[in-house]
């Protein structure tokens, strides 16, 4: 399989007018990945025909249901799992052929970590820098360093058995960077932490993105790929049913929502339906109890456009509210089902 | 080479860590040995002098099956470490890194080994007090080939904790195979004593060949047809399992 990340001059002179340029090379491209298990009922499909690519510098986010094929698919790509089917590579290695040298380009934090418990968190840190090859020194230099920098000062020579969630997941972190990856793994980094430990991880996963790192995360929690991402794909029963950017995700489905509080006694709604509907930025036109919804391409280019065509006509607004979609509703409308409902049935 | 031995000592002192937080077990490793040599070799005394049963104090008989005893159900059981490091993760990070998978099996294997031999230690040491006379360069190969069958009983203990990856699993399994094994071993009563057709069945027993070369070599015979077939057929069974271990490793999944 030819590689993008092998030709880097050639890959950037010719998309040098495009504006993805910017964010770098492939580091992670897969083409029809495809994991099937052998269980007493038959065979399952886990991984049914991937197709992935995650350019450097980004925040990449895997969002879908449990069981979507999310853990799967990372295990594939750090080199745990072989694929069943399909090609990948990562950091510009083929996946299949050269493990090793994929191995260390990458570092992976996955969802139960894989600290060792009866051991403490530097010595743990101090082991992972030395298996990636740093002398013992180095290693000692960069623990250290990263004991300050994630705040475990407190705890690092502490057994990792006497850690709590938050502490934990830290110290995970920390190992998984100890060896200055370029590219990093979080298989569900923030599921079941306390809301304080959340937002410090996401710090963190932020600065680590920053300082030039890509990081490929897979998460069934919507705010986290919203909030987090720059680029995100959805995966549902084994198969990617959106890929791209959370903002144009949501704006190639649903549109935004304009709410119009209007004096409904009067005929102000007649009025703003007939204003409205021949204008090309309108989709649909519903008519609320308190007025009236509008269904728009850019709601924040077209709102202030709506107000003054009205405010020129002089009907009174009482209120006026812009709603964006979620990502829920960009699951729901290619799943027929919801993120939530999803999470909370599996 | 180099790298292997450098991940190795870099697995083996993350081992030796977890392994003596937890001095329970290695208690427990101790506790057992003391116990056959007190409450079990003082019965066979009685038995010297009946036919079929060998030449040499009852202690110069059952010291070294004994120790092979350990080989098989002490470090049979090495596979739960290897459980443990599965469930929290360990395996997988490593697994992850560029480490190799053979210094993943040494490392721990290194420290199983060391816990093997303090026990071969201790039975010596006890069995000196009691009466146990053995030649002291046949007591050297011995410790050699005892190490060949705790290296076979570990790995092949690994290999089925990283299948299996429960504990339960584990323990039918070891059970299964480890039972058998050493009753027809002839480590409790030499095989002698048995019918021809146990006698036929323990022949596909590689630790019976072990116990029978390690009487020899405590009575001074180390070149003994029999010591050379077990050191042959021993090593080869540690090179397979060791083999079987590392590519176990290479698939482990949780």
């Amino acid at each position: 399989m030819e590689t993008l990340s092998q030709f880097p001059a050639a890959a950037s002179a010719t998309n040098s007018a495009s504006p993805q340029q910017s964010q770098g090379k492939a580091l992670i491209q897969t083409k029809g990945l495809v994991r099937t298990f052998k269980s007493r009922k038959g065979t399952v499909e886990a991984v049914r025909g991937v197709d992935l690519e995650v350019r450097e510098g980004e925040i990449f986010g895997f969002l879908g249901p449990n069981g979507a094929g999310k853990t799967t698919t990372m295990r594939i790509l750090t080199t745990l799992m072989p694929a069943s089917g399909g090609q990948a590579t990562v950091c510009g290695f083929d996946l299949q052929r050269d493990p090793g040298k994929v191995r260390r380009q990458i570092g992976y934090v996955s969802q139960v970590g894989g600290a060792e418990p009866m051991e403490t968190g530097r010595e743990n840190l101090l082991l992972q820098g030395r298996v990636y090859g740093m002398s013992a020194k180095e290693a000692q230099r960069r623990a250290a360093e990263l004991v300050e920098r994630l705040d475990m000062q407190d705890f690092a020579d502490r057994l990792v058995k006497t850690y709590s969630g938050g502490q934990k997941r830290r110290l995970d972190v920390a190992l998984g960077i100890m060896h200055r990856p370029r590219l990093l793994f979080l298989d569900e980094p923030t599921t079941g932490l306390d809301p304080q430990s959340r937002a410090r991880i996401w710090d963190e996963v932020r600065a680590l993105h920053d300082q030039g790192m890509t990081i490929f995360l897979t998460t069934h929690y919507m705010d986290e790929a919203d909030g987090l991402c720059n680029r995100l794909a959805i995966i549902d029963h084994g198969q990617i049913v959106s890929q791209g950017s959370p903002e144009a995700l949501k704006q190639e489905i649903a549109g935004d929502i304009i709410s119009l509080g209007l004096d409904t006694q009067s005929n102000a709604v007649e009025q703003v339906t007939s204003q409205l509907r021949e204008r090309p930025f309108v989709r649909e036109i519903q008519p609320t109890p308190e007025g009236v919804q509008l269904y728009v391409s850019q709601g924040e280019t077209v709102l202030p456009e709506v107000l003054r065509l009205l405010d020129a006509q002089h009907i009174a607004i009482h209120s006026v509210m812009l709603a964006r979609p979620t990502l829920d509703d960009v699951f729901l409308r290619r799943t027929g089902r919801s993120l939530r409902e999803s999470n909370g049935a599996a | 080479m180099a790298k292997l031995l450098r991940d190795s000592w870099l697995m083996f002192k993350s081992q030796l860590n977890v392994s003596r937080r937890n001095p329970v077990w290695v208690f427990i490793g101790m506790f057992q040995p003391v116990c056959y040599m007190l409450l079990f070799a003082p019965l066979l005394k009685n038995l010297v002098g009946v036919p079929g049963f060998p030449r040499g104090g009852a202690y110069n008989i059952f010291t070294p099956g004994l120790m092979v005893m350990m080989a098989i159900f002490g470090v049979g059981f090495a596979g739960f470490g290897i459980i443990g490091r599965l469930r929290s993760g360990f395996i997988e990070r490593m697994r992850v890194t560029p480490v190799s998978r053979l210094a993943m099996i040494l490392g721990t294997l290194g420290v199983d080994m060391c816990l093997f031999l303090i026990q071969i230690v201790l039975l010596v040491a006890v069995g000196l007090l009691l009466g146990f006379r053995p030649d002291p360069g046949g007591l050297a190969l011995l410790a050699l080939l005892l190490i060949l069958a705790g290296v076979s009983m570990a790995c092949f203990s690994y290999a089925l904790a990283l299948i299996f990856k429960d504990e339960s699993g584990l323990a039918a399994s070891v059970n299964l195979f480890v039972l058998p094994l050493m009753l027809l071993s002839g480590i409790m009563l030499p095989l002698t004593l048995a019918p021809d057709i146990l006698q036929n069945v323990a022949k596909a027993n590689p630790f019976a060949y072990a116990v029978d070369a390690s009487r020899t070599l405590v009575a001074g015979n180390p070149g003994d047809a029999s010591v050379v077939k077990a050191f042959v057929i021993i090593g080869v069974l540690a090179l397979v399992t060791t083999f079987w271990a590392t590519s176990s490793m290479r698939k482990a999944a949780m």
